[in-house]
């Protein structure tokens, strides 16, 4: 058909360009992992496992239970913080709820790294909040705020906790009011009817965010550079580590190889959840069970931030 | 009921908390910027000569430069590949494959793409610079212009292109004259927020560049230079950057809203 073939033609560029620069390298790091690090630090093509064996050692698996702790913690710091916010802003007038989204959302497009530095600026010993404490007689000598696991979580979760709120905020402006009513005119107090109503309905919000934050926090290697200034690892700097001080590129790859596969477990959970939350509105005919759900969704929330 | 008040009362409590967890260490940065003394955490007094040593700093000039090259052509190769992928997606059946493609550059962490691409280039012993980092920006800017401009298309009314044709258009014609200036403000959003993420990408770029100091970008010199401590120019520096990314995404937002209006 001829719709058809120029439909191809539309979209050959740009699928030939993802192809080409993202899913060949990614196919290549797949690869990459079963080799081993050569004399010289190249790579010697040698299929083995030897690099999944290693990234069970006790060193590399605890920094990856590190990275989870990590990550989970700022994941569910988050998602307390962001979820009260999100209910605010869906109970303000209609008109006023995209206006406070854009503020929630204006940080996020700003620079990483800058956002991170912030905190430095404002965590270390002569940073404003230990200056503020002193001066008003509250402790006599500077906290260490700076460089722990702090500093880390407060930085993730300063970092992704726009977008939670933005995920959270679309589930629960798609919730039908009259079910929150029915549930009270039932007689049910206003706490049961969050518990066992609305907070389950707003699932595919929570877990849309949640694993967002959570796979960005894992993988990442800026925060714990930055604010946990090189004393604590992440699985992020760990494969820098690999790529650009030990040189070993294959056990590299099997690091990021891991790291994809835990995140696309998540991306399978969460569109389990969202699923779920389908059909319990009844909508469940409309979508299917696969990762689309997740994109079909973050899409729907990105193009809220705009509105 | 009183126990409805004092709820909302919490929520719009914990919302004001949010917004000055959000805000507060940007205003706090952007305030020290003006800071007279050296020692960038303590207020003395109302000064911009640290504004003034930057416009000194030869590197720091020759990064901004080089971050612009990058943006400016990055931003321009993926507002026409992602443009002709919404069109050509848009008018196809749904294809859960194709959408998981399009969103995995927004979702896989910068360092697994930043070390895949550089393992892609070396191995192809292709020379790394800015051109690289050109060709890395495009993956990820790709996704985020398709995005935003298949929301444009959501409400797009094909008819009129079929009455173009009808009146004997051809194809270019039809897109030039009809589907372009509909698509255009979100084709131009898409591009604002392109060009934002280029600007700001550190460890994609930080991967790609290569060796020696010609081809850094204003991140990756933003990021030594944080790794050296807390200092007056950095505080000016950012204040700038943060302004130039908040008016983009703020155009990319009001442009976006024009239409729909």
């Amino acid at each position: 058909m001829r719709s058809s073939s120029r439909n191809m033609l539309l979209i050959a560029p740009g699928l030939g360009w993802l192809a080409l620069f993202m899913v060949i390298p990614c196919v290549l790091i797949f690869m990459l992992s079963f080799f081993e690090r050569g004399m010289y630090g190249g790579v010697d093509y040698n299929f083995n496992l030897e690099n999944f064996v290693r990234a069970m050692d006790p060193i590399y698996l605890g920094i990856l239970l590190d990275s989870i702790y990590i990550a989970g913690t700022a994941t569910i710091v988050a998602i307390l913080l962001a979820y009260p916010a999100a209910y605010a802003i869906s109970l303000s007038p209609r008109k006023k709820q995209t206006t406070y989204l854009f503020f929630i959302m204006l940080p996020f497009w700003s620079n990483y790294l800058i956002r991170t530095y912030a905190w430095i600026v404002l965590l270390n010993r002569e940073g404003l909040i230990n200056n503020g404490l002193e001066s008003i007689g509250v402790i006599s000598e500077p906290l260490n705020l700076l460089y722990n696991e702090f500093a880390v979580i407060t930085g993730l979760v300063y970092n992704y906790l726009p977008f939670v709120v933005l995920a959270i905020y679309s589930s629960i402006s798609k919730l039908n009011p009259e079910v929150r009513e029915a549930s009270e005119d039932l007689g049910a107090p206003a706490w049961k009817t969050f518990l066992r109503v609305t907070l389950p309905l707003t699932a595919p919000g929570v877990a849309a965010g949640a694993v967002f934050v959570f796979v960005l926090s894992i993988g990442n290697f800026i925060t714990p550079d930055l604010l946990g200034g090189g004393r604590l690892q992440m699985v992020g700097n760990l494969i820098y580590d690999q790529f650009l001080s030990a040189r070993d590129w294959p056990f590299g790859a099997t690091l990021s190889f891991i790291l994809i596969g835990i995140m696309m477990m998540l991306l399978f959970a969460q569109a389990v959840i969202v699923n779920r939350g389908q059909i319990e509105k009844h909508e469940a005919k409309e979508e299917d069970v696969s990762s689309m759900n997740f994109s079909r969704q973050s899409l729907n929330e990105k193009e809220k931030s705009y509105a | 009921m009183p126990s409805f008040s004092l709820s909302n009362l919490y929520l719009n409590s914990h919302l004001k908390v949010v917004y000055f967890f959000l805000y507060m260490p940007i205003i706090v940065l952007m305030v020290l910027s003006f800071n007279k003394a050296g020692l960038p955490t303590v207020w003395s007094g109302f000064s911009v000569e640290w504004y003034g040593k930057l416009l000194d700093n030869e590197s720091i000039l020759n990064a901004a430069w080089n971050t612009l090259i990058v943006a400016v052509i990055s931003t321009i190769l993926s507002s026409i590949l992602g443009t002709l992928l919404a069109l050509g997606i848009e008018r196809m059946k749904v294809n859960s494959g194709l959408d998981a493609l399009l969103f995995a550059p927004m979702i896989i962490p910068d360092i697994v793409l930043a070390i895949a691409l550089l393992s892609f280039f070396t191995m192809l012993d292709f020379t790394l610079g800015l051109h690289s980092i050109v060709l890395s920006h495009v993956v990820f800017n790709i996704a985020f212009v398709c995005a935003v401009v298949r929301t444009r298309l959501k409400n797009f009314d094909y008819s009129v292109i079929e009455a173009s044709e009808d009146l004997g258009a051809g194809s270019f014609t039809t897109f030039r004259r009809v589907t372009l200036p509909i698509i255009f403000p979100g084709v131009l959003a898409g591009s604002l927020l392109a060009f934002t993420l280029s600007v700001d990408e550190f460890i994609i770029a930080f991967f790609t560049a290569g060796a020696g100091s010609s081809s850094t970008t204003l991140p990756m010199q933003i990021y030594s230079m944080i790794r050296f401590g807390v200092t007056p120019e950095i505080n000016a520096m950012a204040t700038i950057v943060m302004l130039v990314s908040f008016t983009m995404v703020f155009l990319s937002q009001r442009i976006n809203k024009g239409i729909t209006q």
